[in-house]
């Protein structure tokens, strides 16, 4: 049974009861991303105050594991600066790319808190777009949302 | 306290299938591989490629062993041998489709012969040669397409509307899966120049009714073009009982190599078409200044072909013949009957496409109330069971019935009983996983596994 190792508690977790659903004003920047694999979407829209993710608002349609990462997403990047989230995003790649390494996971425990929890997704090639979708739309509205902040003074980047 | 739970597979009717499914999974090495920690292969995923059986793979090693060489150039004996086998199994895959041998074109895959043609109308509007311009797509004509089409019958076409300026018009679907046939009179009219339309959707399963399109396409003069990826591999098709002008098919998806796929063309057409591709062996003479082409169906077969490849086309072609084309679609036709009882016992299960087996095939997509089709998949293939999810390359149809995405299980010569009752276990197990059913009312498993 290998199922289980993907599917984490924590996963269906998210998936069953998502964190932070929903569309929501202000916001600088929204994309839209889709997987054109299989068809997946999320709406997802970035609000900051000065570099700080104020908040992350989205509406997605997928499979349980691109609805349980948007989750677990928001948790871990809201009230971080956006380079912070960033950082954040290419340690969940790493964790992506470690073709189930105990080692890598334990390591990125702290950092990705229940995200860690999708360690098992990596060992599963087609599945990881699915957990890397919703990461690679905060990626893109963040850095609108930054060179919106950038060219406007009320933005309160210097 | 009673609890009524109905046996599954009580109500299916296991009629004895036309072919011997041990004997043919025997012929197929890959089928005795296990995948997920010792699972038995369960491959329901033929309409994506299908697996190769022996005598495929053979003749592909044969040609590489002993005769590999470019076909129609050369001095040496390898070369002769080459083309001779090469054009061997031209005659072979004509006579498979009823088509005369120099009306065979080979190309990499449907999706080729597809662009090959949907090329080969635009090159005709700036042909030099006044023979190459009968079929030139132009301002004001019109290209007739449906909404069932494979991507790769629908977007070349729409490529081809904005290099031309043509207009690309569509059939809609009915709520049931089929061809919404209503309109045929206005859409496909005097200005159409092309009606392309798949014989078999890869998504619904559908058998559409091509004499009524056809018909209707010869009455205004419009060539038609058939996409036949999902139905050469699958039931008798000879191109003159279609009376279209077209029909296109992959070699992969009929137990032969990938990398091969065939565009037959009626010859006057063919003859009256510019080329696609340029290059070598489609010549007939070169200058700096210019160059003359040769006649069909060279003219459309640059550079050095995939000779193995077609060799091992021709292999499956041969395997497939001896099984009968007749018995494979009633085969097929039995386990699809079999397969939509299973599936109708199970509830939340809901199947986009036609619910019976008339001018149906055996490409059957269904979703799970509650569970996204990729997780089903991932359920079923902890199980072994290999079938494909997402929009099937055909992403206005599930637009069209409004779901997301499907999961779709597809069957062919070697598919059993004991494989659709695996897949109706399955789905139940990913409805118990995913908590849409409580584990404790789960039925008990289906009947025994027999092929």
């Amino acid at each position: 049974m290998q199922l289980e190792s993907m599917y984490q508690e924590i996963i269906l977790d998210h998936y069953r009861n998502p964190h932070g659903r929903g569309l929501r004003e202000p916001f600088e920047a929204e994309v839209h991303h889709v997987n054109p694999t299989c068809g997946d979407e999320v709406t997802l829209r970035v609000h900051l105050e000065g570099e700080t993710i104020a908040d992350v608002s989205y509406e997605g349609m997928g499979c349980s594991i691109s609805q349980a990462s948007v989750s677990a997403m928001y948790d871990l990047v809201i009230g971080k600066t956006v380079p912070q989230a960033l950082e954040t995003g290419d340690h969940f790649v790493t964790l992506m790319q470690s073709k189930g390494d105990a080692a890598v996971a334990e390591k990125l425990e702290d950092e990705l808190e229940d995200a860690v929890a999708f360690a098992g997704v990596s060992k599963y090639p087609a599945r990881i777009k699915c957990a890397l979708m919703s990461w690679m739309a905060l990626k893109d509205a963040s850095a609108r949302a930054l060179s919106i902040t950038e060219t406007t003074p009320a933005g309160g980047k210097a | 306290m009673t609890v009524t739970v109905s046996r599954p597979g009580a109500g299916a009717q296991q009629q004895p299938l036309p072919l011997d499914v041990e004997a043919i999974r025997a012929d197929f090495p890959i089928l005795s591989r296990t995948v997920r920690d010792g699972k038995r292969l369960v491959y329901l995923d033929s309409g994506a490629t299908s697996q190769k059986p022996r005598s495929v793979l053979d003749a592909e090693r044969w040609f590489y062993e002993n005769v590999n060489a470019a076909p129609h150039r050369g001095a040496h004996q390898l070369a002769e041998e080459a083309t001779g086998a090469y054009e061997a199994a031209r005659a072979t895959i004509a006579g498979f489709i009823g088509a005369r041998t120099d009306e065979v074109v080979f190309t990499r895959n449907s999706t080729e012969a597809i662009n090959l043609v949907a090329y080969a109308l635009s090159n005709a509007a700036t042909a030099k040669e006044d023979a190459f311009r009968r079929y030139a797509v132009g301002q004001g004509d019109e290209i007739v397409v449906t909404e069932m089409e494979h991507h790769a019958n629908l977007v070349p076409w729409q490529q081809l509307c904005e290099r031309t300026g043509a207009t690309l018009r569509w059939l809609g679907l009915t709520d049931d899966g089929r061809l919404d046939l209503a309109d045929l009179g206005t859409v496909v009219n005097e200005r159409t120049k092309l009606v392309a339309v798949t014989q078999q959707s890869n998504i619904l399963g559908t058998i559409n009714p091509l004499g009524e399109i056809v018909a209707r396409a010869r009455e205004v003069g419009a060539l038609v073009l058939v996409d036949g990826a999902q139905s050469v591999p699958h039931q008798p098709v000879d191109v003159t009982e279609l009376g279209a002008d077209f029909l296109v098919f992959s070699g992969h998806k009929m137990l032969g190599p990938t990398g091969v796929g065939v565009l037959w063309g009626r010859y006057e057409v063919l003859d009256a078409l510019p080329p696609f591709l340029t290059g070598g062996s489609m010549i007939e003479v070169v200058r700096m200044e210019g160059s003359t082409f040769m006649p069909p169906p060279q003219r459309f077969e640059a550079g050095v072909p995939m000779t193995a490849q077609v060799i091992g086309l021709a292999a499956a072609v041969e395997y497939l013949q001896r099984l009968g084309m007749t018995n494979v679609q009633a085969h097929e036709e039995a386990i699809t009957a079999y397969a939509l009882e299973r599936l109708a016992e199970i509830s939340g299960v809901t199947v986009i496409g036609p619910p019976d087996t008339v001018a149906r095939g055996g490409a059957i997509s269904f979703t799970v109330e509650g569970v996204h089709p990729h997780d089903v998949g991932q359920v079923l293939d902890d199980e072994g069971i290999a079938v494909r999810v997402g929009h099937h390359c055909a992403w206005p149809v599930v637009r069209r019935y409004g779901v997301p995405a499907t999961t779709r299980a597809t069957f062919y010569v070697h598919t059993g009983y004991d494989d659709v009752d695996a897949l109706a276990d399955g789905i139940r197990k990913a409805q118990r996983f995913f908590g849409v059913v409580p584990a404790e009312a789960a039925p008990p498993a289906g009947p025994t596994r027999e092929a």
